[in-house]
């Protein structure tokens, strides 16, 4: 069953094949035997999963429900669960129960009735792109056991690739869906900055942050965006625009489509082996009738620098709530009040979240604001009004989303920068607030490589449409990790 | 820009985190990179750009001034470490 389309689970839901409790107990028993090797999940929510289970089972057996209903999905521990603990990755929420649920929790498992297997590892408040820097330890990638998933949503990528959940949820603020999608042989969709509500998922870069969906495909990542997507009067920077119908969306061929190739994207720094599969990749697009031509984005080269300002600088701003006196973690040695709030936070977050802190809070300082926070938001102006210049020319933007494959563990652990580099082709999205999406596009070494669409705002349809006639048309996305 | 451990020591103030004191000359070099690779923004050409409030250019939505909340005082101070009466215990401020 772990190997079917989330079309086909609900084809076969529907068809009495199997239930959705014997669906869940099927995922529930792979994750009890194969996750010991991966630790893409913290929490597991076998109790509740089976309860939403048998609410949809009931829900279908009255001919009611959605193509979501009964289909199990586990959700990255970043989104706040009624009742369930959410930690974020972090010593600081170590014990913490939220009490609400996120929007898009409530969307997918209340409305459209999927039972939540669990949540999921990720790095320490999102900020990493190893999975290295969670508290709950590092996620294995399904791949290669010594290699990292990718980051921010480690867990999110491990656990369906390795088919321990037919889909996840994931967050992007600077490439955390789509660099873990390419290392892991997944499809992953950060949409159009406020697509999907941020209510209850909890704050890192809040002008950059997105949620979206990690997936085997287009198709199912199109389904669950679907039921994720949509305005929300509690998120204040949720936009009203309508939804497009993604699925009805999947078949328009691509004859006339043009799509651009940045030059500053294809320059060195990028592995032999995964420009041979991005070619490859543009070799078939070309069969399929897509146009290509080169476009530039020059700003683009100063995106990684851009981020690190706004992003730690937000950062800085957002995890000033975490002070030991409402929730989370609280030092038991504190003697005055001053000494609650730096030894609460000395003790409860990790070396990176320490040191995007201290960044954010150097670059928004008397003194340095101008020169670092207001700069950067002003090379923020000039890298989105590249690409409004390109998407003037073409209708996509296709890039690689990773300069090399999955990289080994302690590789870049110790090189703070080094680690930031690897983010050189997704944050440009995040930046300018444009949709982005990873596809498989072949392998090197052995290991998954992955290609990057960009679309302009609102565009999420235009993007699965032309990674689903991808996928039609090869068989890359379709390979498993052994062992699993 | 490169920072010396004395000012990471003073950032780490500001930012009301207690480091352990022989993470800081590690602290110091890591920022000091960081710091580094963000001088590349001193060179690009800003002048008369505006910078970037929203990526579409949308303001703050308001709603209507009405109470929407109920009262979840008691859900929310459950998460608390230590409460008593409806409010929040820390260690004592005035000597």
């Amino acid at each position: 069953m772990h190997t079917l389309s989330l079309t086909e689970l609900a084809a076969g839901l529907r068809a009495r094949r199997f239930s959705s409790r014997e669906l869940t107990q099927h995922y529930l028993a792979r994750i009890a035997a194969h996750d010991g090797a991966l630790n893409s999940y913290v929490t597991l929510t076998a109790e509740q999963a089976l309860q939403q289970a048998d609410a949809a089972d009931a829900r279908l057996a009255r001919g009611e429900g959605g193509p979501l209903t009964g289909i199990p999905l586990a959700q990255k521990d970043i989104f706040c669960t009624e009742g369930v603990r959410t930690a974020c990755g972090s010593k600081m929420l170590d014990r913490f129960v939220a009490p609400y649920d996120a929007t898009i929790v409530r969307k997918l498992h209340a409305e459209a009735g999927m039972p939540m297997l669990g949540k999921l590892n990720m790095d320490e408040f999102a900020m990493g792109s190893s999975n290295e820097t969670s508290y709950y330890g590092p996620v294995k990638n399904p791949w290669d056991l010594a290699r990292v998933p990718g980051g921010s949503s480690g867990g999110s990528v491990a656990c369906v690739a390795a088919g321990l959940a037919p889909v996840a949820t994931a967050t992007d603020t600077g490439g955390s869906i789509r660099q873990p999608a390419a290392f892991t042989n997944l499809t992953g969709i950060k949409p159009t900055y406020g697509r999907v509500s941020r209510y209850g998922m909890i704050a890192f870069a809040s002008s950059l942050d997105q949620a979206g969906v990690v997936a085997r495909s287009a198709e199912d990542a199109a389904l669950v965006l679907q039921a994720m997507s949509g305005f929300d009067p509690l998120d204040s920077t949720s936009l009203e625009q309508p939804v497009e119908d993604y699925r009805a969306a999947l078949n328009t061929p691509l004859q006339g489509l043009k799509i651009g190739l940045p030059r500053e994207y294809f320059g060195p720094g990028m592995a032999a082996g995964v420009r041979a599969a991005v070619e490859g990749a543009i070799a078939e697009l070309k069969k399929l009738g897509v146009s290509v031509q080169e476009v530039s984005l020059p700003n683009a080269p100063l995106s990684v620098p851009t981020y690190y300002v706004v992003a730690p600088a937000e950062a800085s701003s957002n995890l000033a709530r975490f002070d030991g006196v409402r929730y989370g973690h609280r030092s038991e040695s504190a003697k005055n009040l001053e000494e609650l709030y730096k030894k609460s936070r000395g003790e409860g977050f990790g070396a990176e979240v320490q040191r995007r802190i201290m960044i954010g809070t150097y670059v928004l300082s008397h003194g340095y604001y101008d020169a670092y926070y207001l700069q950067a938001q002003k090379v923020r102006t000039l890298i989105t009004q590249d690409f409004q210049r390109a998407f003037a020319e073409v209708d996509l933007i296709l890039s690689p989303t990773t300069t090399d494959v999955a990289f080994r563990f302690g590789d870049k652990s110790d090189d703070p920068v080094a680690m930031y580099l690897n983010d050189i082709y997704t944050i440009a999205a995040n930046l300018a607030g444009i949709p982005a999406l990873s596809l498989p596009c072949g392998f090197s070494e052995g290991l998954p490589v992955g290609f990057q669409l960009m679309g302009s705002y609102f565009s999420e349809a235009r993007l699965l449409n032309v990674a689903h006639q991808f996928q039609q048309a090869t068989d890359f996305h379709r390979a498993r990790p052994a062992g699993f | 820009m490169s920072l010396s451990p004395e000012q990471v020591q003073q950032v780490a103030h500001l930012a009301r985190l207690e480091l352990a004191p022989d993470r800081v000359p590690l602290y110091a070099q890591q920022l000091s990179n960081i710091l580094a690779m963000v001088d590349q923004l001193a060179g690009a050409r800003t002048e008369g750009v505006a910078p970037m409030a929203h990526p579409l250019g949308l303001t703050q939505r308001l709603r209507p001034d009405q109470i929407s909340e109920s009262d979840r005082r008691a859900i929310y101070q459950a998460h608390a470490p230590a409460v008593a009466e409806g409010l929040y215990l820390v260690p004592k401020v005035i000597e």
